[in-house]
């Protein structure tokens, strides 16, 4: 298990866990992508944990994981899931639903213009 | 060359096979399903797919020793407990018991979004671990089609299903895979593409308001297996099939004898009644005694202390009981001993496959010496002649193999040719008895004859059949100039002799009386003649003694005479 964290402000931090099976390319090319797309979407804190399913297979039963790689956003609710290896950002982005983010992303392009 | 002739032995090697347990498909697959293989059960909705694969699980569990896996996507553990506990399992138990794992796996697409690629590794690592929690040698998916409204991509679901079915494979799982059915094809999203060793096809159809079940093998590779359509019931027992080809005539017979009931029929039946094991028709009209003469069987039987069971399609238990007691026949005694099952339903209520699996599981349940069905007729309600015919003969055959006499009531109708039995079974059956009512004189009366009797000299006659508040009794039949005589004409003949009897009678009587009284009146004579004889008897001796008397006095004078002469 990895986890990951970036305290910046007091509020309550998104918890993000990465479910994957050992470490093949693609399990390995999710958690690349999930650090790219947080770091470079994401205002507000965040807090990633990845779950190897082989070292804790029981945790597929509880957390109802099929499909692998799996993102599951379980703060705030409600609890979103994103399978796939993540290549997609646009959708990642939209499926984590990250709204304070985006008023300050056309800002800043705003200013860069 | 002996490494050849040795592979080709090997691959002779039949095919192994895991015992499902369901009561009658182990029959018709010969064995059960394939071992260590995956077999798919499609059918539509409400047919009974889950409860297959269940029971191959919990009779695995129970009977067999061999722990299952359900992976359920459609009902949550508790859902199908619940729903499984009406047919008396309790999977709850087992799980404690580590005999079942249960696996709910919940497929949400509104929660799900897809981004790039993956695999079900989710599916797999839960699967093994649930194989490995139990040591499980059974799985069973209910439905894996599932996946489909969870997944957009068919492309991966397809190869994963495709590993899926090689894992379950490698790893010898016997398996159990639940599809619906599509439109056309066996299943809607193709999966007996890969399963391709065995597809078991379940139907539910409804025909003329009756629903029937039905099961058949579509495919079974690598072995034989019966390839009808099976008719099944699911029922508070579980689900169970029966095998309609099984057909054997092979079965042994008996040579003990049993008491129809009637102490009179027996006496018809070289004084012995039935054999044990035969079949024995009832046929008759309307009232013509037939419940009356099954119920005599049943009571006899239940006398020996045989345990007997009832079929009945007319009248229910209490009715029948109030009925024959007023004849003089407890049966609910018997029902109150446990001897006695009776049970009724309406023939309507099922189709006629569902009747013969029905009294199949009582037979089982009830394990009777002597079974009754009243009446075969009410069958043929809804069915077709044809089928009604390989229902019961099927079920004679069932009842012959398994030793129980079997008394089957028959009702035709009175414009009927008598002797051809509705059903066309009379030919199958060993014993055939007849019943009807002969109209004359503005009465009815029954009669009884035995039309065939296998296997003993039966007797030839037509008798008057009586049911008095005793039972049954036969009378001979009046046979005169006027032909068959029966009941009040046959009263009303007897009388008219009984008449010509008393006269003759009085006529010898009344000779006797005359020639006793001109005994007596000789007797009478004889003694007059004897009295008057006795007075001449009577005279001649008096006379006599006077003469002496006279003759001594005359002596005694003439001596005194001579006494004073002589003195003087």
């Amino acid at each position: 298990m990895k986890t990951k964290q970036k305290p910046k402000s007091s509020k309550k931090p998104v918890e993000l866990r990465l479910y994957v099976a050992g470490q093949t390319p693609r399990s390995l090319a999710a958690i690349a992508n999930l650090k790219k797309i947080c770091a470079g979407n994401f205002e507000e804190d965040y807090l990633i944990e990845v779950v190897d399913l082989i070292k804790n297979p029981a945790l597929a039963r509880d957390h109802q994981i099929l499909a692998i790689p799996t993102l599951v956003r379980s703060l705030p609710v409600p609890i979103c899931k994103i399978i796939g290896d993540l290549s997609d950002t646009e959708r990642v982005v939209v499926g984590l639903d990250i709204r304070k983010a985006k008023p300050k992303k056309p800002a800043a392009k705003a200013q860069n213009a | 060359m002996p490494s050849r002739a040795k592979r080709s032995a090997r691959e002779l090697s039949p095919l192994e096979k895991t015992p499902t347990g369901i009561p009658g498909f182990d029959e018709i697959s010969e064995g059960g399903l394939p071992k260590g293989r995956t077999a798919i059960v499609c059918g539509g909705a409400g047919c009974g797919k889950t409860m297959f694969g269940i029971e191959f699980l919990v009779r695995g569990a129970l009977e067999y020793d061999e722990p299952g896996v359900l992976m359920a996507f459609e009902e949550t553990p508790e859902d199908i407990a619940r729903n499984v506990a009406s047919l008396g399992f309790d999977i709850q138990d087992l799980a404690n018991k580590k005999k079942l794992f249960l696996d709910y796996i919940s497929v949400e697409p509104h929660e799900i979004q897809e981004s790039g690629d993956y695999d079900l590794e989710g599916l797999f690592i839960r699967l093994q671990s649930a194989v490995e929690a139990v040591g499980a040698k059974r799985v069973m998916f209910d439905t894996l089609e599932a996946l489909f409204s969870g997944f957009s991509n068919p492309g991966i679901l397809r190869a994963e299903f495709r590993r899926l079915f090689r894992w379950l494979k490698d790893r010898g799982l016997t398996t159990v895979i639940t599809a619906e059915r599509g439109e056309g094809t066996l299943t809607r999203h193709g999966l007996e593409e890969y399963v391709s060793d065995c597809v078991i096809l379940l139907d539910h159809r409804i025909k003329d308001q009756i629903s029937a079940r039905r099961l058949r093998i579509v495919k079974y590779r690598g072995t034989k297996h019966g390839a009808d359509e099976y008719p099944f019931l699911i029922d508070e027992r579980g689900m169970s099939i029966l095998p309609l080809t099984s057909l054997q005539l092979q079965h042994t017979v008996s040579n003990e004898r049993i008491s129809s009931g009637v102490p009179d029929l027996d006496e018809m039946l070289e004084g012995k009644g039935y054999f044990r094991g035969s079949s024995v028709l009832i046929t008759g009209t309307a009232g013509s005694g037939k419940t009356t003469l099954a119920a005599s069987f049943v009571d006899a039987a239940c006398l020996r202390g045989e345990r007997c069971l009832y079929i009945d399609f007319e009248e229910s238990r209490h009715q029948v009981a109030r009925n024959m007691n007023s004849v003089g026949i407890d049966l609910d005694q018997w029902s109150k001993k446990g001897l006695l099952a009776h049970e009724a339903w309406r023939p309507t209520q099922f189709g006629i496959e569902m009747h013969l699996l029905r009294i199949h599981k009582l037979i089982e349940r009830v394990k009777p010496q002597c079974v009754v069905i009243d009446p075969i007729t009410n069958l043929m309600n809804g069915s077709s002649d044809k089928e009604v015919y390989s229902m019961l003969m099927r079920l004679l055959d069932f009842l012959k193999v398994a030793g129980i006499t079997a008394v089957f009531v028959s009702l035709t109708s009175g414009g009927d040719n008598m002797e051809q039995t509705t059903v066309g079974i009379s030919s199958l059956t060993d014993t055939w008895i007849l019943l009807r009512d002969l109209e004359l004189n503005g009465e009815r009366n029954r009669c009884l004859y035995v039309l065939k009797s296998r296997g003993m000299a039966h007797s030839n006659q037509l008798r008057e059949f009586v049911i008095t508040g005793q039972g049954i009794r036969l009378l001979s039949v009046y046979i005169g100039p006027g032909g068959v005589l029966t009941g009040s004409s046959r009263v009303t003949q007897e009388s008219a002799e009984r008449a010509v009897a008393i006269q003759k009678q009085q006529e010898i009587e009344r000779k006797q009386q005359d020639a006793a009284r001109k005994r007596l009146t000789i007797q009478a004579q004889v003694a007059a003649l004897q009295a008057e004889l006795d007075a001449v008897e009577k005279e001649e001796n008096t006379l006599n003694r006077d003469d002496r008397e006279r003759e001594k006095q005359d002596k005694a004078d003439r001596d005194m005479l001579a006494k004073s002469r002589g003195s003087r």
